[in-house]
């Protein structure tokens, strides 16, 4: 397959090494602890009114963390050998010690803390259950089946600092992602220090819209009313937050403007030609001035609770695909100029091959499925808890 | 108390007991000479090196091949290593009986050092093939090993360098 | 002793033997290589290249290199008057069936490229299992059995240098031939190369002739600002060369 080179590039770059799927890797990573961090504001910062999508929201980092690797075992030349990573970790590689980031983020922290918020209702479903799913919960229950009000306020005790433990972690997690990128000094379109705070807060604005958004859908879905006061405070995060991203990024594109160092003419270059639709159309327009704009409107402007929702849905949507083309734009941006700052290559993506369009469809669609699953099995609705009149207790409800 | 942090300590003891697995599971799985020079399997490095050899050398051709020898000595080529023009020839070195090299057309191998192009040393002789030749191959006239035309000429043609641009020649 | 024919008949195969275990043996097993008292660089001698690409050719023979993918490749540069920042370059499959006719007047000249094998190799820095490594005589090499086939280490390269080998699934690139310098050899390019542009450099060698020719003529190491302890040394090389 020739693939179409403009100028120069050494005769090694004009294969892409880094396909879709490497872009859905950062991407659904950033969903993942962005989704922890809105969970966090409740369970940490006492923003009681976003306590609707707690448990969802860490499902959804759950289902979509669970995904996680799979892109990257679809990319290795060798994936039986994937498990070197844990056996002789580089550790002056990023890659390696994100092995053991991820590792640590998703049994220390999400599991836990997880178990330890649906303890209560696990063991009581595995009381009331039967057959296949009882055996589960059983097995979830790890043989102990005390609930006492004591041991659940010993959990809670436990769950919050492990939610506090689980805030930086959420930030390495990401911040390790962007720094995988960061630290390659031989490509200044994804050298920089700035590399893992975009992308940490960029994980943010994208998971707190997906959490926003799942919330919505689903409780739509499920023919109950949305709570409106919890989307209100989530988009008003959401708001603050895209707007911290978009200056990061900003204040990288000034300086590399102002300062045009010898790779500038040809990433430039390729901005206006290459990348112009997913990076300035896609990415910029579409994906963040225009969800800002409209967040920022329901800011300062009164809206009925009806166009509130609306614009929610808009703008939440837009800012998915937003995060997604900037996820594609570095990946991808990064490899279409040639080191030699001389010439472009193109990114053919395949469709029904092993790193192709359809494969990359296939994995964003996995972890809705798995969250479906998990929603049956430890079910996150505030109304749909077995203790919903009673007595104190565990935290994750209403 | 204890009683009330019972799941705690089942999670814990899960949790060492994953750890002690992946240990032992490490002792016996990571190869043996990892680490040994530093962050790698030394065992890769001979490895690497034994690999076999694919090109003999032109001390090895010029054992056996003196007569071309004695040829390339009178000229210019004495520099050029056998393998440059004929290829990799260990195969043919250990089994010369059995395994010949191939006839190679001088159109093609000539052409690569000899056709000019103005990033080559100005005083590196060089022709415009589709001039000079005329559609003929260049052992035609040139003889590969001692490439120099000494008879026949000129003293312009004898001295001239076969330079860029050159028309015919002056070749019969 | 006397050689009768049935000792002959016992001694050849013996001695062929023995050949196959100097050629092919570990270098710590073959008794004339140390690995500590080498510490591999090349010298790629500009004004001297004739961009006839025996080189390219002898490397893709020597390794099995594929189609399609370099260990070492040729540059050709020219140089539009003072625009050194904005060389036109072009490399024709590498330049492996050398250059086509060019009369183009101004600057220009060849360029081989190979990898540098670093001292402070930012590959194998990124290597998340240490499949890739520096070797302790300082050739930047590839563990084919150990490694994952991730990539990352061919986006670290600030050179180009490294592909991922279709057949294998794994990361490669120019070896220094370490098959041939561990046994005395040198490597296929620098074997075939008409003009002596090329030469292997051994460092840690006292008389070799790289020191003398280091502290008499003006070296440069591709992309110095990377500071990646490059050891091809190039001379005679433009500043327009990236």
């Amino acid at each position: 397959m020739q693939i179409p080179v403009e100028g120069f590039m050494y005769p090694n770059e004009v294969e892409l090494q880094w396909s879709v799927l490497i872009v859905l890797y950062p991407f659904i990573t950033g969903l993942v602890a962005g989704a922890f961090i809105l969970a966090s504001l409740e369970r940490v910062f006492r923003v009681r009114a976003v306590k609707p999508t707690y448990r969802l929201a860490l499902l959804t980092a759950l289902a979509f963390l669970l995904v996680a690797p799979l892109p990257l075992q679809l990319h290795l030349g060798h994936p039986e050998r994937s498990f070197e990573m844990y056996l002789t970790p580089h550790r002056s590689s990023a890659m390696a010690m994100f092995g053991f980031v991820y590792l640590w983020y998703l049994m220390a922290v999400l599991l836990l803390e997880i178990w330890l918020d649906y303890r209560r209702d696990i063991v009581l479903k595995a009381q009331s259950t039967s057959g296949l799913t009882r055996v589960v919960y059983r097995a979830l229950t790890l043989g102990s089946s005390n609930i006492s009000d004591r041991s659940l306020s010993i959990d809670d005790r436990v769950g919050y600092v492990i939610t506090l433990i689980g805030i930086p972690s959420a930030f390495l997690l990401h911040g390790y992602v962007g720094f995988i990128f960061g630290s390659v000094k031989a490509n200044p379109w994804w050298s920089s220090p700035l590399m893992p705070i975009v992308f940490i807060f960029s994980a943010m604005v994208s998971g707190i819209a997906a959490v926003m958004l799942l919330y919505m859908a689903s409780t739509k879905l499920r023919g109950k009313e949305i709570d409106i006061r919890c989307v209100d405070v989530i988009a008003q995060y959401l708001f603050y937050t895209f707007v911290i991203d978009f200056s990061l990024e900003m204040v990288d594109l000034l300086q590399r403007i102002y300062e045009a160092d010898e790779s500038f003419r040809s990433l430039d270059f390729m901005v206006h030609t290459r990348l112009w639709t997913s990076q300035v159309i896609i990415q910029i327009l579409l994906g963040t001035v225009t969800p800002i704009v409209m967040l920022g409107l329901t800011q300062v402007v009164k809206m009925s609770e009806a166009a509130r929702k609306r614009i929610y849905a808009i703008a939440g949507s837009l800012t998915v695909v937003g995060i997604f083309a900037m996820r594609w734009n570095v990946v991808i941006g990064g490899q279409l100029f040639s080191k030699s700052f001389l010439g472009y290559t193109t990114y053919k993506m395949g469709f029904a091959t092993r790193e192709g369009l359809l494969t990359a469809i296939v994995l964003m669609l996995l972890p809705f499925a798995i969250l479906w699953v998990l929603v049956k099995l430890l079910p996150p609705w505030p109304d749909a808890t077995s203790h919903a009149s009673g007595t104190a207790p565990a935290h994750g409800t209403t | 108390m204890f009683k009330d942090t019972e799941h705690l300590i089942r999670l814990a003891a899960v949790l060492i007991l994953a750890v002690v697995a992946f240990v032992a599971l490490r002792a016996a799985v990571v190869p043996k000479s990892f680490g040994q020079y530093g962050h790698y399997r030394a065992n890769a490095i001979g490895e690497i090196a034994a690999r076999p050899v694919a090109h003999a050398g032109h001390e090895v051709c010029e054992g056996c091949h003196t007569d071309v020898v004695d040829q390339k000595k009178l000229g210019r080529h004495i520099v050029v290593p056998c393998e440059a023009c004929h290829g990799a020839q260990a195969k043919h070195t250990d089994d010369p009986a059995t395994i010949k090299p191939p006839k190679l057309d001088t159109a093609v191998v000539c052409s690569r050092c000899h056709e000019a192009n103005s990033a080559k040393p100005k005083a590196f002789p060089q022709v415009v093939t589709a001039d000079h030749a005329q559609g003929l191959a260049c052992d035609t006239c040139h003889q590969p090993h001692r490439p120099k035309i000494e008879e026949n000429k000129t003293e312009e043609a004898a001295a001239s360098k076969p330079a860029v641009k050159s028309a015919t020649g002056g070749k019969k | 002793m006397e050689i009768t024919r049935r000792r002959l008949l016992v001694l050849l195969p013996a001695a062929a033997v023995a050949w196959k275990y100097i050629q092919a043996g570990t270098p710590e097993a073959s008794p004339n290589y140390k690995l500590s008292e080498h510490w591999w660089g090349m010298l790629i001698d500009i004004p001297k290249c004739i961009g006839c690409g025996s080189c390219v050719r002898a490397c893709s023979a020597e390794n099995d290199v594929p189609d399609g993918y370099f260990r070492t490749w040729i540059e050709r540069y020219h140089v539009p008057d003072w625009a050194i920042e904005r060389p036109e370059v072009e490399s024709p499959n590498g330049g492996k069936d050398g250059f086509p006719p060019n009369q183009s007047t101004g600057k220009n000249f060849f360029v081989p490229k190979l990898c540098n094998h670093c001292a402070d190799s930012p590959c194998t820095q990124v290597c998340p299992v240490g499949a890739t490594f520096v070797s302790p005589d300082g050739v930047v090499l590839v563990d084919k059995n150990y490694c994952l086939g991730c990539r990352y280490c061919v986006q670290a390269c600030p050179y180009g240098c490294r592909f991922i080998n279709p057949k294998t699934n794994t990361a490669e690139k120019c070896t220094l031939c370490y098959h041939r310098i561990t046994k005395g050899l040198t490597t296929a390019c620098a074997e075939v190369c008409p003009t002596g542009a090329r030469q292997l450099a051994d460092l840690k060698n006292p008389s070799d002739p790289i020191h003398e020719f280091l502290k008499t003529h003006s070296v440069q190491v591709l992309k110095p600002h990377m500071a990646t302890g490059a050891k091809v040394f190039y001379n005679g090389m433009d500043g327009s060369v990236r």
